[in-house]
Formats: structure tokens, sequence, C-alpha cells
């Protein structure tokens, strides 16, 4: 290792995070969508000029964007070298969204700003916002039964919004004829673009402290030590190949499960991860495109080692191989919008149930892993005007070696707060009947799994159309190392007097509504951990006391035998010698 | 006036006692704090000083006793009534995990669930009844929450803001059966929507209460014994006091005081000094507090939490802690990269230097190598650790491996150390739209001034203020805080839907409630200040901007224009297409007391020597890349004027100032060391 020295290296190391940061900050505060400015739904990062790798990426930014933006930045070098794309000026931004050329879905749009150092290009300043519309045959974007991209909302190359610092006005009105709430955008674009400005202007102080080339020099060795570091981590694993696979329950279009199929192979000083065996493409919504797949599997790493710096160098030991041919390596035109929200959380899920044996005390039985997305579009008479409603809910984690699995975690791929019910009835003609935790969810084991949520939710007037894009209704989170399944997701529709559920289990898309019905949706609870038998009977007999399961479940799943509400140990003991 | 008043901080190592006499004169006292009963401490700092309770005419106290409850969990047994349906909504939060990366946190409510009791019941949002209360449900869980050994209430049913018709005859029903006063209706303390956090924050209140009440009983008591004749003033959260029998009612208030009352003194010191704008750095053993003072106005914010799923929405001194102190461990991480903190040494085994069994270098380690600070002048030390046995230590743990001696690697520590602090300060003032070079950096705590000339040159900022007494900032703003109530009201509708007459008859309403508190104590408050605001948002937006309403009686159009210009102020977006809300109506009463004079905190007489009687000589400092030579002084002794050019160190028995080569220090008219980072 070389370059500049340990003190220099540290102290541009956090100045570069810092710059980061703030332009995290900035975008959230003046954001205007809920989804960036309450559910920090973005991410901010500096990339190369050359080839796009990440120098430093926001620590407040959602996580599956971890590997994301720097394919997007590789792609936009890449086509500027072919002349596909013009080149960059100072004060460009360049607007993207395609999932093929380095993105997750559609509503992720990227920005992406050149930052010149005495004429020549230094490096990119980039953020993702996820838009709450991009257009497409739903509100929202996420249709459960598109086919095609096309169908799920306007799809833009990279192309300059802001030409020399000045906002394309034709390009912008494309745009707004093309998404809904379309007047409301100009506020997040506002927001997006002065976030890029942040970047740059810190930057541009660094670059004045320290001088561009040991900035550059400290870039590099930066790099290097979080390869170092990430090296030192996986090191941690035995050499040999770990399998495990994970199922997405439909693709919504197709009623049949999707298999992501892993190999995770530590030799030497590499971790491979191979996909090989997964199923084909998907004609439904849940086809993952390239970079998200790699997101996956480096935003699962990131959360079995979450004090690795993030950096280039961070993943460079990580090999992951294309899998070609299969769902999760899509091409143009396959519908992808369910990718970032859930095919995502199952690749990082198929990656904790391969490692989990081998690190059985860092690591976790799988969590709930569905961004569990409902969405209500409808009219209310009383206001005279649409709505779209969202109701996004957490999950039960699984239980680790340390302790149960939390209750109402979110997504593996998220970071953000639900909507309190409060706010939802003073939004839309809706009335909660209950929001609570579902009792007897979590996965036994010596260590269980957290509770997924239990809600029921009334249309107060008018007619709507219900949608859902969730995972795991087929089977639970699956425990580790002894331990149970999680309780899998649940939706039922009571809509005038019948009780029905979806015909893909947790997918499904415009399902009429009218006043008085209902939408009862019970989200996974997380795998256990460990043996049941091992549990200590007394947070056995707790747990019943919570009234988080009943007797009955204390002595059939733990071997607990209860009196009045205490451990009867001898009976207990008897219960579980005998298996 | 002529008065003799003692300003008492209980914090988690010393409790400190500043009091001020009939002719102006000042005693000081630092004791231990005494953990199991705070009242001992706060007894022997007035023997201390001393002084006799018998002898003070008043007494204001800040306190850690709910702050300590709630990290340690040493909680009155809560039951909860509510909503039926609604019982979890204190243990689901808000779906989101302790860290962004690992999937390990673990979260417990503060009312166990089967104290959670559901009944009958159910509000619309616009405050129309749904279901009617089922009043025998509410007494027959009430009695069944009593049987099962709950200390105190709380009643929480969904939009109760809008409407708390529901909540209030519960709380009746309650109230005729629970054998205390224990009992929280959710909308009194926080009249706000968002369930979770209205009902975290109610909880809160009803677990703090009787150990607060308790605590602050028995201190009346002792000091009652021993002649006080006056009630005690308390420190709430929002830098204001309230007279003690009112405190345990809205005893949440009190959490987070301590932070807040450093920032009170703060923003005292810069009206005498003349100065409206600073970013105040509280920098302790294990960790960095940081606000920031506006126009000379602590920034306040509802939106607080005391830790991970425990929101606190009530306003508060918005105070940001940073995990880096005196304590901070330095090493080298398995990348080879240079690291300070977030692992702490504490207070045990503590810094190598306080001899107590620490072996990895700390920051104040780094200080004492490189002669920022005075081995002699260490009051934590057991035993002596010779210097030798330091400059071992950088150079085993971070110099050899990186190439650096040893004193080298100490500079680069505080460097890092540094850094990460300056990239806490440029958050908390960025986030709120604030640029952080337009601020003087006020510095306190045991090790604010060993870094604040070094930080506010990292960052751009052209003045730092080390206040007289940087040890005793916390006493310092019991003495000179006012007495203040705030009220908060949600609205939640279109301004253009809101007729001004609602507006004006809502804020005083809310003043009128205020005064009652703050008059309570009428002796105390020498005038009465009353500020209203707005929180306000365009529509689809989720988070709120705070709008200073001048007049309760403004017209709609004049908020709106107050909306928009704050509102480019912070986020420098102008949106005139899109529709103004307003959220929530805030009203403010200060009772001001009489103005404390800060230049008594230095005593006058022994500052009559001259520049020459405060030269204690000279020392080897470490700077810029080698040894100088630095002249020291006695901060006690420097007289009104004074200027001293850096590289110099400013000795007193609370603090030690640095000044870096390149800065000069002048003494301004009430004692604080006013320092040019460039001079």
């Amino acid at each position: 290792m070389s370059g500049p020295d340990a003190l220099t290296l540290a102290v541009i190391q956090a100045g570069l995070q810092q710059v980061c940061n703030e332009m995290d900050i900035a975008f959230s505060r003046a954001a205007f969508s809920p989804v960036i400015a309450e559910a920090d739904d973005r991410s901010d990062g500096l990339y190369a000029a050359e080839d796009g790798a990440l120098i430093a990426q926001g620590e407040f930014g959602l996580p599956v964007f971890v590997g994301t933006m720097a394919h997007s930045a590789a792609h936009l070098v890449r086509l500027i070298a072919e002349g596909a794309v013009a080149p960059p000026e100072p004060g460009d931004v360049y607007i993207v969204n395609d999932p093929y050329l380095g993105g997750t879905h559609l509503m992720d749009v990227r920005f992406c700003r050149p930052f010149f150092v005495d004429g020549e290009l230094f490096c990119w300043l980039q953020n993702t916002g996820h838009w709450p519309d991009i257009g497409g045959m739903v509100p929202g974007g996420f249709s459960a039964h598109a086919t095609e991209v096309e169908q799920e909302g306007l799809r833009l190359p990279p192309v300059k919004l802001f030409k020399r610092g000045v906002l394309d006005r034709e390009i912008l009105s494309i745009i707004q004829s093309n998404i809904r709430i379309a007047e409301q955008r100009i506020g997040d674009i506002k927001a997006q673009a002065a976030a890029l400005l942040v970047g740059e202007a810190r930057l541009g102080e660094m670059v004045g402290r320290h001088g561009a080339a040991t900035l550059r020099a400290a870039i590099a060795g930066i790099r290097e030590r979080a390869a170092a570091r990430m090296l030192a981590e996986i090191r941690r694993i035995p050499d040999g190949v770990y399998t495990a696979e994970a199922f997405v329950d439909s693709d919504g279009v197709v009623d049949a499960p999707l298999r992501i199929a892993l190999a995770v192979t530590r030799q030497g000083d590499e971790l491979v991860f191979d996909f090989a065996g997964s199923s084909p493409p998907c004609q439904g919504p849940m086809n993952s495109v390239w970079a998200t797949t790699c997101s996956a599997v480096y935003l699962a790493i990131k959360h079995i080692f979450p004090e690795v710096p993030i950096n280039a160098g961070t993943f460079a030991p990580l090999r992951v191989i294309r899998p070609a041919g299969s769902f999760l390596d899509a091409q143009y035109p396959r519908p992808v919008s369910g990718c970032a929200a859930e095919v995502s959380q199952r690749i990082a899920e198929a990656v904790f149930l391969a490692l989990a044996p081998v690190l059985p005390d860092a690591l976790w039985a799988a969590p709930a892993g569905t961004s569990g997305n409902f969405a209500l579009g409808g009219f209310d008479p009383l206001r005279n005007a649409g709505y779209v409603m969202y109701q996004i809910t957490g999950g039960g984690y699984g239980g680790h070696a340390g302790g149960d699995g939390l209750t109402n975690g979110c997504s593996t791929i998220g970071i953000s707060r639900t909507a309190p019910v409060e706010v939802m009835e003073q939004y839309y003609p809706v009335l909660f009947r209950r929001f609570a935790l579902r009792q007897a969810s979590g996965g036994a084991g010596a260590h269980r799994g957290g509770f997924g949520v239990h809600y029921e939710v009334e249309l107060l007037r008018g007619e709507a159309r219900a949608s859902f894009v969730m995972d795991h209704g087929r089977c639970g989170p699956p425990g580790v190392l002894g331990g149970g399944d999680g309780a899998p997701n649940v939706v039922r529709l009571h809509r005038g007097g019948i009780t029905t559920i979806p015909l893909h289990l947790s997918k499904d898309q415009g399902l009429l509504l009218r006043a008085g019905d209902r939408v009862e949706v019970m989200t996974p609870g997380g795998g256990g951990h460990g043996d049941p038998m091992a549990r200590d009977p007394l947070l056995v007999a707790r747990d019943v006391v919570r009234g988080y399961y009943d007797a009955a479940q204390a002595e059939a799943l733990w071997g607990v035998v209860l009196r009045d509400g205490a451990v009867d140990a001898a009976a207990t003991a008897a219960r579980r010698g005998g298996g | 006036m002529n008065q003799r008043i003692a300003g008492i901080d209980v914090g988690g190592t010393f409790t400190d006692l500043l009091l001020q006499d009939r002719d102006g004169s000042l005693r000081l006292a630092k004791v231990p704090t005494t953990a199991p009963n705070q009242a001992d401490g706060v007894l022997a700092a007035i023997a201390a000083a001393g002084a006799t309770p018998a002898m003070l005419d008043r007494i204001i106290h800040g306190t850690t006793a709910t702050t300590n409850a709630v990290l340690e969990r040493k909680l009155a047994r809560v039951g909860l009534i509510t909503t039926a349906g609604f019982r979890d909504v204190l243990e689901l939060g808000r779906r989101t995990r302790p860290n962004p990366y690992g999937l390990k946190g673990s979260f417990e409510p503060l009312v166990p669930r089967e104290l959670r009791r559901e009944v009958a019941e159910r509000m619309d949002a616009r405050g129309g009844i749904v279901t009617p209360l089922d009043e025998a449900a509410v007494e027959r869980e009430v009695r069944a929450l009593l049987a099962a050994g709950c200390e105190s209430l709380v009643v929480h049913f969904l939009h109760a803001y809008a409407n708390p018709a529901h909540e209030r005859r519960a709380g009746a029903i309650a109230r005729a059966i629970w054998p205390n006063g224990y009992v929280t209706l959710g909308h009194e303390l926080l009249s706000e929507f968002r369930e979770y956090e209205r009902g975290t924050t109610a909880s809160v209140n009803a677990a703090v209460q009787p150990v607060l009440d308790r605590y602050i009983r028995r201190l009346q008591d002792q000091l009652s014994a021993r002649g006080h004749r006056h009630d005690l003033l308390v420190m709430n959260g929002n830098g204001g006091t309230v007279p003690a029998a009112l405190v345990a009612r809205e005893a949440a208030k009190t959490v987070m005081s301590g932070p807040a009352s450093g920032v009170m003194a703060a923003a005292a010191t810069l009206a005498q000094s003349g100065l409206a704008n600073a970013i105040t750095c509280d920098m302790g053993g294990t960790s960095t507090d940081v606000a920031l003072i506006a126009g000379g106005v602590p920034e306040v914010s509802a939106e607080l939490s005391i830790a991970y799923g425990l929101p606190i929405h009530l306003p508060m001194v918005d105070v940001r802690s940073v995990g880096a102190g005196g304590g901070s461990i330095a090493g080298i991480d398995r990348a080879g990269m240079l690291r300070v903190g977030p692992e702490s040494a504490g207070s045990a085994p503590g810094p190598i230097c306080y001899g107590r069994g620490g072996t990895r270098p700390t920051i104040t380690d780094a200080h004492l190598l490189l002669g920022r600070l005075d081995p002699a002048g260490l009051l934590a030390v057991r035993d002596a650790v010779p210097m030798a046995v330091l400059r071992d230590a950088f150079a085993r743990e971070i110099g050899g491996p990186l190439g650096m001696d040893a004193e080298q690697a100490a500079a680069a520590v505080i460097r890092l150390a540094n850094v990460h602090m300056t990239g806490a300060i440029r958050l908390v003032s960025l986030s709120r739209g604030h640029d952080p070079r337009d601020f003087c950096l006020f510095a306190f705590g045991g090790a604010g001034p060993l870094h604040a000339v070094a930080l506010a040159r990292e960052i751009g900022i052209p003045e730092v203020l080390v206040p007289a007494r940087p040890g005793l900032t916390n006493a310092l703003g019991c003495l000179v805080a006012d007495l203040r109530q705030d009220v908060v009201h949600t609205l939640n509708r279109g301004l253009a839907e809101i007729d001004a007459a609602e507006i004006a008859a809502t804020l005083s309403a809310q003043r009128a409630r205020a005064l009652a508190v703050v008059l309570a104590e009428p002796a105390q408050v020498e005038r009465t200040v009353v500020l209203h605001a707005a929180d306000m948002q365009f529509r689809g937006q989720t988070h709120l901007v705070r709008v200073a309403l001048p007049r309760a009686d403004m017209a709609i159009a004049e908020i709106q224009a107050a909306f928009e210009a704050a509102y480019f102020a912070r986020f420098r977006v102008a949106l005139p297409e899109i529709r103004a809300v307003l959220v929530n109506l805030n009203t403010t009463v200060i009772g001001q007391r009489h103005r404390f004079p800060l230049a008594a905190l230095l005593d006058p007489s022994r500052r009559q020597g001259g520049l020459a009687a405060a030269h204690l000589g000279a020392r080897r400092l470490y700077a810029d890349g080698g040894w100088t030579e630095a002249t020291i002084w006695q901060r006690e002794r420097l007289p009104e004027g004074a200027r001293i050019d850096g590289p110099a160190i400013i000795q007193q028995a609370d603090a030690t100032t640095v000044l870096e080569p390149g800065s000069r220090a002048e003494v301004d008219a009430i004692g604080n060391l006013r320092i040019q980072v460039s001079a």
C-alpha cells in the first residue's frame, strides 16, 4: 500500500463520507414526496470518473442502492465513450431510470452530475430518489400483472435534464405528461438536483484543502484498505461451498414459485456467489436486473459485516457470477417492478441462510423479507377527489444468537418508517379496525422470531381497487440451526360478507372494494434460531403471559408445560426429555 | 433581587452548585453525585459552599433522576387503557430497526403487553364518534390494572387530539378509582397526531412520574427539615423551569433537561456578550453534546428521542449527542486504517493516564502526551502514570503500524477526532438550513476548550468563545433559566380552510393555560413574554417548518407569507404552486427572571494583578507537526482586556483552553475568552 499517510487517508475518508451524508440530508430535508422525505427512499454517492466505481456513499441512504448506482454510473461512462450520450459539461445533470442500465425499478430515478477540477472530469456526484409515480398501468408503479416494462411506466435513458445549470423545460414537460400527481414532482426534482449542488460545493472545498492529486491518491488508498478489511471479515468463513435456496411466491402472472438457488464458495481470498439453477426469466414483474441482483448480495454482506465502510474496494473480494438466462439477470423488455422491493430480499435471504450455519454467532434466521406493499386507489365522493393510498408494513426479524428477533422490523432493503394510522385516516376514506401484533407468528427456537403485524382496514366511502405486492405467502421465513419457520404472509378480502384470498396469495391487483368492505393483512414473523427445546422455560412462560403464544403452543413448540401460568419444571423436563 | 439563590445541577458524575449571594458575590461547589438518592449530593453541595438550606431564598434544580430512570429502565409499573384493536401500537413502533445495517436490534416497550388493555371506543380523524365509549369496560380494566400492581396509568385513544371527549371521560372514571394522582391522558400532555409518538410520550410521563414525584418530595422534605422555607424550581428539557409542585404532572418534560441547562447558560452568556449566533459544544468524557443558538434563541425540537423507539414529542432544546469524548479509544482497524471511537474507555478503566488499568490510548492521553493538558491538573487520577508509558502506548498501538512516532500518532488521533466532530457539527447546523460558518463556537464541558480552536479551524468558524466557568455551565443554566411553558395543539388543515378567528381563539386559550403555570410563582417573574408559532408544511409533505407568529390575530394571508419566507430561508426552494397546511399551533410563555450578572463568575479581587500575575510560565506543546514553546496562564487571574497569542495554554480548575499557534484570545468585559481563530 502506498500514497498519502495514514492520517491524510483517515481524514479524507471521513471527509468524503461527510460530503455524501450532507447530500443525503439535503435531499431528504427539501424533498417533497413522503417516500423520500419521511421514508428516506433515496441515496447519494460519489463515483469514479473513469469507470463509475463507488468512491463513497451516504450513511443515511437506502441499503438496496448500495451497489446499483455504481452500475448506473458505469453505463453512463460507457455510453458517453461510445458517443451514444452527449459528453458532460459543467452544470449538467443527467437523468436516467432505465432498469437495464444499472437500475432497479422505474420509480428509482437517478440524477448524475459531473464534477470538474481545472476543466478535467474528476468524479461523478449521483443520487437516486424513489418517485411516488412514474406512469404505467397502476398508480405508484407496482403492477402485479405487467408482462413488459412499457406497462410499468416511463423509461428514461440518460439525458441531460439540466444543461449547464439550466433545467430543460422540454424534457420536464415530457416527464410531467407521463406521470401522475405531476405538479408535485417539481418539488422533488429541485430537491434532488440541489442535493448534488451541496455535494459539489463540499467536494470543492476538499479539493481546495488537499489538492486533486492527494485526493485521487487517497481515494485509491481507501479503496485498497476497504478491500483488506472485507478480506479480513470473509476469512472468518471456512473454505468450502455453502448452499441455500429461497422462493418467490409467484411472478404475479403465472402462479408458480420462482426459485433462487445459491452456492456461496469461499476459495482463498474470494467469496463467490453462484446462482446457477435459479428459475428462468418470468412473465410477471418479479424479474431482477443484474445491478439489483449484485446489490442484493452486497447489502446482505454489509448487513452481516456492518462495520466495513462502503466503497468499490469493499466488494472487491466478492464475485457474483452473472446468472445469465435466469430471472436474476432480466433483459429488456422483461417487467421488473418487483425486483427492488421483493426479489432483492429473497436474494439476501438466500445469502443469510447459506452462511448462517458457518457464522452461527454473527447471523440470524430469515427475516420477514417483504416490503408488504398494499395500494388502494379510488375516488372519495366526500372530497370529490381521487387518491392512491400506500400501506407498507414490516414483519418479524429472525432470532439470533444474542436474542429474539425484532417485531415489526422494516424490510431488509429499507430503513423507512410507516405512516401512522392517524395520518392514513386523515388523508384517505378508510378506517383501521385493528393494527396489532400478529400473535404466534414468530418461528420457534432457542431464540424465537419477532412478530409480524395484523391489520384490518375498512373502506368508508365510494369504490376503490386494491393491489398487493408482498411475498412469503406460500411458506414463512425459514428458521436456522433447528429453529422453526415464521408464519407466512396472509391477505384476506372481506367483501359483501364473503371472504376471499388472492389467487397468488401475496400478489394481485385491481380488486374492487365497496364501502364497508375490508382488507385484512397478516405479515410474516421471523424464523427461529436454534433448538426450541433449549429455550429458557421462563422466557416461554413470559411469552404466554404477554399473549404472544398460548399455553398449548408453549407445550407443542417448546415442550414447556405451564400450570397456572408458571413453569411446571418436572412436567417440562419429562416433555422435553421425551422429545 | 437581593435574594440568595442557588443553582444546583446533578450530573452523571458531579453535582455542581453556583450560589449567588445577596451582595452579588458567588460561591461554587462541586461534589460527587450520589446515585441512590441524588438529594444527599444536593445537601452536600450546599454544605460544601458553606451555606445551609435555611439561608437560601430560592433553589433552582436540574436533575437527571428521570433521564437515568428511562435509560436504566428503573421505572414505575404503568398500565395502559387504549382503543380496541390498538393495544400493540406502543410495541410495533414505526417499523424501523435500530441500525441501518445488521438485523439484530431489539426493543422492549415501556408498558408490557399484559398491562395494555383495550376498551371499545373509536373516534374518526375529524373527531366524530364511530363507537361510543364502553364506560363499564373502562372501570373493569382500570380495576384489573390496579390489581396487577400498576402504580400509574395512561389513557390513550386514537384521534384524541381531534376530540378528547372519550379520553376525558375515561380519565374521570379512572381518577375516581386510582389511588394516586398518576393518571396521564395522552392528549393532555401532547395534543398532536401520530398515535405512536403521542402514546409513547404519555407512557414515558407515566413511567417517570412517581420516580420524579418521590425524589422531589424527598428533597423538598430534607430541605424543609433543615429550615428551607421555599418551593424548588425544577429545570425542564425546554430550557425553562417549573415550580416543584407542578413538575411531576408533566414529568416527561424533565427528561433531557441536563443538556438543556448548559445551552440556556450559553444563550445567557451570548446575550450579555452581544452575540446572537453560536454552536454550543459540550465535550465530556464519553460524548459531546452539540446545539445551535440562532438569533439568541436556542433551537427547540419536538421530535427528539431519548433512545431507539422512545420518541418524546415535547418541545425541548435540540441537543444532539456525538459519541466522541475524552475517553474515546484510538487504534488501528483490521484494514490498517486509523480509528478514533466509537469505543470509549469511560471512567472505568478510563484513559491510561488515570492509572486505573487502562492500556489503550484515548483522546485525553493524546492531549497529555502533547503537552496540551497539565499532568498535575488531572482530577480523576488514581496512580500517576509516567509519560513514558503513554508514549509507549501510542508508539505500540498506532505509531508503529503506521510508521509514525508517538507524538505524531497522538496528534493524528486528535486531528481525526476533530474531523469526526466537525461532521456532526455540520450536520446539526445544515439539517436546519444554517451554515456553521455564520456562528461562533461556544465551547464548554471539561474537554470542549481543549478542542475548540482546532475544531473551529477545521469547520471554518472564525471565533471561539470559552465562558468563564466551562465546567459549571449546567449549574449556571439553572441560575439563569426563566420559567417556561409550551402548549401545542394540532389543526392539520389547509391554511385556506381555516378561519383566522379560530387561530386567534386557540392561541389565546393556549396563552391563558401557559400563563397559569408560569405565574404560579409570581415573585420569581419580572416580566412575561408570550411567543406564538405555527408548524406548517406544503400539502403532500411530511416534515414541518416552524413559523413565528408575531401576533395571535394575524390574517391568513400574513401567515401564508410568513410560511413561504421561512420555507425559502431553510430550503432555498419556492413552491408557489402548492397549498400550505397549518399542522400545529404553539404558544410559549416565558416568565423572565432577573438578569444574572455573569461578570460575577470570576472573583474580581483575583484579577487585579495585571497580565504578569496570571503568567504561570511555559511548557512544551506539540503543534503543527513539531514541538514548540507555549505560554501558560492562570484563567482566574486574567484581567479584562488581556490579550494572549497562541501557542498558549490557559488553565483553570474546571477546564483547559488550548490556543493553537496563530490564534489570539482576548478577555472580554464579563470574563469570556474570545478567541480569533486566525488572528
